[in-house]
């Protein structure tokens, strides 16, 4: 491609991560969450659990973080929620739709949820303090090969997170091998 | 803007990455149009081939040969009454469908029909295609528990149980294939579906012979695992319908139930356009780096416009065969069309592979590589969609726990020895 084409093609290209973009998937996020705590239907509330975390995989895309973005949309909406209907539909709705919500819990709840939001707001506000400066400079397009850097490390050499990584993967053979244990009582 | 749009025909990238929109919407439609043109010809083809492998004729009397059969079938299930059963979740009921159509589709955003003739290309693109492949069962859950009706519920619940199972021996097969991308010089492989099939283009190897035989048995994996993904005989149990009717769309009638055959059919092209992509060389031609020559180049592009000389051939054969009774006559007329239409296509296309011969940047060159890229492509994806109805008519449907034991018991543990003998050899090669 010769370079006058090049910037043909360049002056028709606008940027994808607009404003826009983020207030509508951020939107979307805000209102899945809500109907999530406000249906009374389980499944309704699966469901706007999953436009939430398409959403949210949306947001880690708007951060030129592409590969957490597709493993959110395969482990969490492809995965995770498909159990969570499976299971939600040999519940009887019927009768746990009629049961009362926001039982004594609520202090509780609101407690936690007040806690949250301080979290955020300091967060916004020493936002420049705690994190680095300015964009980050990974290029989007060898992301997942800057993560596995990270995970596994250049050749012969420890990755920045290797030990980290591999302890979790050790807890979740753990997790994984209790809950084998606890629902079977013959192996 | 004439410019601007024109610009692109020469371009090497992918309209995503050039972030051409006009070129990336044409795309879009383009590949919109193909795929349903695909699926109705898939719908005729799995009736006839059906029927041979039955010895019966399959369709016959919509129009010759009943080729004009999905048009009246997709006639038929427009004007059908669409019913609501009035103890359904209503508004689940209407979404579901619609949560299969997108998900199927929007995998093609990243299926490479060439080099350049992908709408985009993702760093994560399989992993993207895996992941909203995997939202399509939601469809189906969400379908059979909004009925409202035990048979489409205990199809959902298997359906979700047998896609949740096959996903990992899915997963485990395509990274070993993944694996094998990154033994070139700097050691890095990639998850772009075009990188993938450049990575076999550098290795002068189609993964399928990589490593033989370890590319095949996860290809054999992969191929076993595609078909419970989008529950298709023998592994169809969540529409089996001798057990349950026709499991979790038994609710659905008319337009909405023809878009899960939609869905279905495009998301079957979807996973075999994964199996092309990771282990039959994507858009290559047979031994791109073994006979490479401008001559091979040329003979190799004349395939597309013989193929469908072969095509019109056979409907010309078919012509001629019509009984000579002037009932047929009507029939008669229609094929010799038909024909004529396929014998003119392939003209066209020798014309292009003509011109465009001399391997230049001109536009009709680029053309006639364009359309060399997507006929090698198609015709792989033709062939596993072939095998499709290959295993419908061969095998009996499995019973459910069969289904779960070959998939845990069976393909995770093979997939996963598979997985790790690939990780030592690419080692000790590298």
């Amino acid at each position: 491609m010769n370079p006058a084409m090049n910037s043909a093609l360049n002056s028709g290209m606008a940027p994808v991560a607009t404003p826009f973009f983020f207030y509508m998937l951020a939107g979307l996020a805000v209102v899945g969450g809500l109907l999530v705590i406000t249906r009374r239907n389980a499944v309704h509330s699966a469901l706007a659990l999953i436009v939430t975390l398409l959403a949210v995989a949306g947001l880690y895309l708007m951060l030129y973080a592409p590969f957490v973005a597709g493993v959110q949309i395969i482990v969490y909406a492809g995965g995770i929620m498909v159990l969570f209907l499976f299971v939600i539909m040999l519940v009887n709705i019927e009768r746990s739709s009629k049961e009362r919500r926001f039982n004594r819990m609520w202090p509780v709840g609101l407690g936690a949820a007040c806690a949250l939001l301080a979290l955020f707001v300091s967060a916004f506000a020493k936002g420049k303090a705690l994190f680095p400066e300015g964009m980050m400079s990974m290029p989007e397009s060898s992301n997942t090969q800057q993560i596995a850097t990270m995970l596994y490390g250049d050749a012969g050499r420890m990755g920045q997170y290797t030990f980290a990584f591999e302890i979790a993967s050790l807890l979740l053979l753990v997790a994984i091998l209790g809950a084998v244990i606890m629902t079977k009582k013959r192996i | 803007m004439p410019n601007f749009i024109m610009s692109y025909l020469g371009s090497t990238v992918t309209p995503g990455e050039a972030g051409n929109q006009f070129w990336a919407l044409m795309y879009v439609l383009i590949i919109f149009a193909g795929v349903s043109v695909a699926v109705i010809a898939m719908n005729w083809i799995e009736r006839k081939a059906l029927a041979h492998f039955q010895v019966r004729l399959g369709p016959m009397r919509v129009g010759p040969h009943g080729l004009l059969q999905p048009f009246a079938d997709a006639l038929k299930l427009m004007l059908k009454e669409d019913i609501i059963p009035a103890e359904a979740d209503q508004f689940v009921f209407w979404v579901a469908p619609l949560i299969g159509l997108l998900a199927a589709f929007t995998v093609y955003t990243v299926i490479p029909f060439g080099p350049s003739q992908a709408v985009s290309d993702m760093n994560i693109g399989i992993l993207f295609m895996l992941g909203v492949s995997s939202l399509g069962v939601l469809g189906i859950v969400v379908a059979g528990w909004a009925s409202n009706s035990h048979y489409p519920l205990i199809g959902a619940l298997r359906s979700s149980a047998q896609m949740v199972s096959y996903e990992v021996a899915m997963g485990l097969a395509v990274v070993s294939a993944i694996l094998m991308t990154s033994l070139n010089a700097s050691g890095t492989g990639t998850l772009s579906m075009i990188g993938i099939v450049q990575a076999q283009q550098q290795q002068g190897v189609w993964f399928i012979f990589k490593f033989f035989p370890l590319g095949f048995i996860a290809l054999v994996i992969f191929a076993i695992a595609m078909i419970a993904e989008t529950n298709r005989a023998p592994f169809d149990m969540a529409e089996a319908e001798s057990e349950l009717t026709a499991g979790y769309h038994t609710e659905y009638s008319g337009l909405r139930w023809s878009l899960f055959m939609l869905a279905e059919y495009a998301a079957m092209i979807a996973v075999s356009s994964i199996a092309v992509t990771l282990w039959v060389g994507g858009w290559m031609r047979p031994f791109p780096n073994l006979l490479n020559a401008p001559a091979w180049d040329f003979v190799f592009s004349l395939f597309p416009g013989l193929t469908f000389l072969g095509l019109a051939a056979i409907a010309f054969v078919g012509v001629a065969r019509m009984p000579a009774h002037s009932f047929f006559k009507i029939q008669r007329i229609g094929l010799a069309v038909f024909a004529a239409l396929l014998g003119f296509i392939a003209l066209l296309l020798l014309v292009i592979a003509v011109v465009g011969r001399s391997a230049d940047t001109s536009v009709a060159a680029r053309f006639r590589e364009g359309i060399d890229y997507v006929y090698w492509f198609v015709l792989k994806v033709a062939v596993f969609m072939y095998l499709f109805i290959w295993y419908r008519a061969t095998w009996p449907r499995y019973r459910f726990d069969q289904l779960m034991r070959v998939g845990w018991k069976v393909l995770l543990p093979i997939s996963l020895g598979v997985l790790v003998v690939t990780a030592i050899v690419g080692v000790i090669v590298s």
